[in-house]
């Protein structure tokens, strides 16, 4: 009676994850044949095959102009990302300070505020600064909307990681900088590979903040978008297959070189 | 590895104090650790052992006093700039390098030619018993081989103090006595001087040359461990170390080298001591369960009669919780003999102790 309960819940599982897993498939299973169509417009079934919206893309400079610029802009935003969100994880999680709260709180406000809104105002500001249509403007206002996510992943790791192992490499000879750079950092490798992960996509498939800044530039999400309006062809099916080749291959990537060293759970 | 140093105190503290906020976890402490010697600090949790250690470290800087190491002021040094060996309570072996790297890793902060690192890291790893083992993870050796690569560690770059943090704490009973050995061996055979952390008062006696016994931030009494354990100097390191039986009284007199001494009972008993209080004063007398003799045992001088109420069998020999008059509890220990019924609960015996295996603690 109870075994048999327990294969009917089974299935019952085995049957929500399916639906779940085909729900997130079902896209793919739409956009990836539909590239590959011989149709001059989105169809489906598409009515036979062919390579020419992946020809048409790798063949238009502006479509490449703006995936090399989204590249650009995107690893900027990464670096710069880091290079502020890490070490202001780092005086979070390490130095008590008038105010700590109060910044730990403000630091997520990017994700609170609406993107539009953040767009306006960064748009009056950079007018302002003559900032407008350069590739960089765009990378600073992308890393401020991707520091929440850095700050509070690499915080999460410095939060488990456990302190006595930085004593411990001082009190056997090591700077506090040796420490954190040989003892800290490879431990807290997996938070740090998550953090520009997300960092990296959050820019690199942001659309409203590069519409308000771009200027006469085109980033890739800006000239899908522009596409999508404009001509709707299957383009914009070949890219967005392209697309997700390449995020999931960083995805593996991450998943590699964010690999939890053995046992790092285990030591503590 | 070994310094064959000269004899000489290596770590000194004079009169250091340490507060966090109102509260005092230091206060005037000082003591001395001479070359090749092993001094344990002994306390319970609290007292102020922690702090020590993280003071002597360089983790924290006291309001007064100074730290000596090896002959030169060292208050104000940071940790990487003393030279001192430590394994932590964890080990906190570095999870993500190898054993090899793990024992590298001081003597590379040190910036030792390439060729001698290989050759310390070997001696030290051989000095240890864990050749072989230098391609392991740290998760892929058991507690007592971490331990061991904590230890290779901690003496591979030849350190003026080697600093232990209770450091037997997460092994079970038999592996820690096993190292216990094995680090007294070590630091015997290398002459380390060594200041040993913990709250472990069996680990104190087995292990040290001393022991300084901690409470509330002072020190209560440094010592041999026997003289720590026969001569207590106060009320607190009787009670602390080892189980004891505590007197209260009050002088009577003085006879042939012995002190009479009143209880509050009016009942008299005789104890050895070098210390003569004066007729009058408040005293305690300190009786070790396994100095207790019950009647059946010889002649006892000072006998009191009591009840036994619980009887406990511990292996090498029986604890015996008895009443005896006045309200109080006494506890004995007997060793296990063939053919010796232990008592039972309820029986009436008869104990007492020689005059010399009594000891007067001060007021």
């Amino acid at each position: 009676m109870r075994r048999r309960r327990i294969s009917a819940g089974r299935i019952a599982l085995d049957l929500f994850v399916g639906l779940v897993f085909f729900f997130l498939v079902l896209p793919l299973l739409i956009v990836f044949p539909i590239s590959f169509s011989s149709a001059p417009y989105l169809q489906f079934p598409p009515p036979g095959f062919s390579w020419q919206w992946y020809e048409r893309y790798f063949g238009d400079p502006v479509w490449i102009d703006a995936t090399i610029l989204s590249l650009e802009v995107a690893a900027a935003t990464t670096v710069l990302s880091l290079a502020v969100g890490v070490p202001l994880a780092f005086a979070l999680t390490r130095v008590r300070f008038p105010g700590r709260e109060a910044i730990e709180k403000l630091s997520a406000t990017p994700i609170i505020v609406p993107t539009i809104i953040y767009s306006i105002a960064v748009y009056g500001l950079f007018a302002k600064l003559r900032l407008i249509g350069e590739w960089y403007g765009i990378a600073i206002a992308h890393t401020l909307h991707a520091l929440p996510f850095v700050v509070i992943v690499v915080t999460a790791g410095l939060r488990r990681f456990d302190i006595n192992q930085e004593l411990a490499a001082c009190g056997l000879g090591a700077s506090r900088l040796q420490a954190v750079r040989r003892v800290t950092l490879p431990q807290i490798k997996p938070s740090l590979v998550t953090a520009a992960f997300l960092a990296f996509i959050t820019s690199f498939d942001e659309l409203v903040i590069a519409m308000f800044l771009a200027g006469s530039n085109m980033t890739l999400p800006k000239k899908m978008f522009d596409n999508i309006r404009m001509e709707i062809d299957p383009t914009i099916a070949a890219i967005s297959a392209l697309q997700i080749v390449f995020v999931s291959v960083l995805l593996v990537l991450a998943g590699r070189f964010g690999e939890d060293q053995r046992g790092i759970a285990n030591a503590r | 590895m070994s310094r064959g140093r000269s004899a000489g105190t290596d770590l000194a503290l004079r009169n250091v104090t340490k507060r966090y906020g109102a509260v005092s976890a230091l206060t005037d402490v000082s003591l001395a650790v001479e070359a090749g010697e092993l001094l344990t600090i002994l306390g319970p949790s609290g007292s102020g052992k922690t702090t020590l250690l993280k003071v002597v470290a360089g983790f924290e800087l006291p309001e007064a006093g100074i730290v000596m190491l090896g002959g030169s002021d060292v208050t104000e040094r940071p940790p990487a700039a003393r030279n001192i060996g430590m394994v932590f309570q964890n080990y906190a072996l570095f999870p993500h390098m190898t054993v090899r790297e793990n024992v590298a890793f001081p003597l590379e902060m040190r910036r030792v030619p390439r060729r001698l690192i290989e050759e310390k890291v070997a001696r030290a790893l051989a000095l240890v018993e864990l050749t072989g083992y230098e391609a392991r993870l740290p998760t892929q050796l058991s507690g007592g081989q971490q331990q061991r690569v904590a230890l290779a560690r901690a003496i591979v770059f030849d350190p003026i103090l080697l600093l232990l943090d209770e450091p037997f704490g997460a092994l079970d009973r038999k592996l820690r006595e096993q190292m216990q050995l094995e680090v007294r061996r070590l630091q015997r055979q290398l002459g380390l001087t060594t200041l040993f952390i913990t709250h472990d008062q069996e680990e104190a006696l087995v292990l040290s040359d001393r022991i300084a016994v901690m409470s509330h931030g002072r020190i209560e009494q440094i010592g041999a461990p026997d003289e720590i354990y026969e001569r207590p100097a106060n009320g607190f390191v009787a009670d602390f170390v080892g189980e004891s039986n505590v007197i209260a009284g009050r002088a009577a007199a003085r006879k042939d080298g012995l002190v009479e001494i009143e209880l509050e009972d009016g009942a008299r008993i005789c104890v050895a001591g070098d210390r003569i209080p004066d007729a009058g004063a408040e005293v305690r007398v300190l009786v070790r369960p396994e100095r207790l003799e019950l009647a059946s045992d010889g002649a006892a001088i000072n006998r009191v009669a009591g009840t036994v109420v619980e009887t406990v069998y511990l292996g090498t020999s029986y604890k015996y919780r008895l009443r005896v008059p006045g309200g109080r509890e006494w506890l004995v220990r007997r060793p296990v003999r063939a053919g010796e019924a232990p008592l039972a609960p309820g029986d009436s015996v008869a104990v007492g102790f020689a005059p010399g295996d009594a000891h007067l603690i001060a007021g």
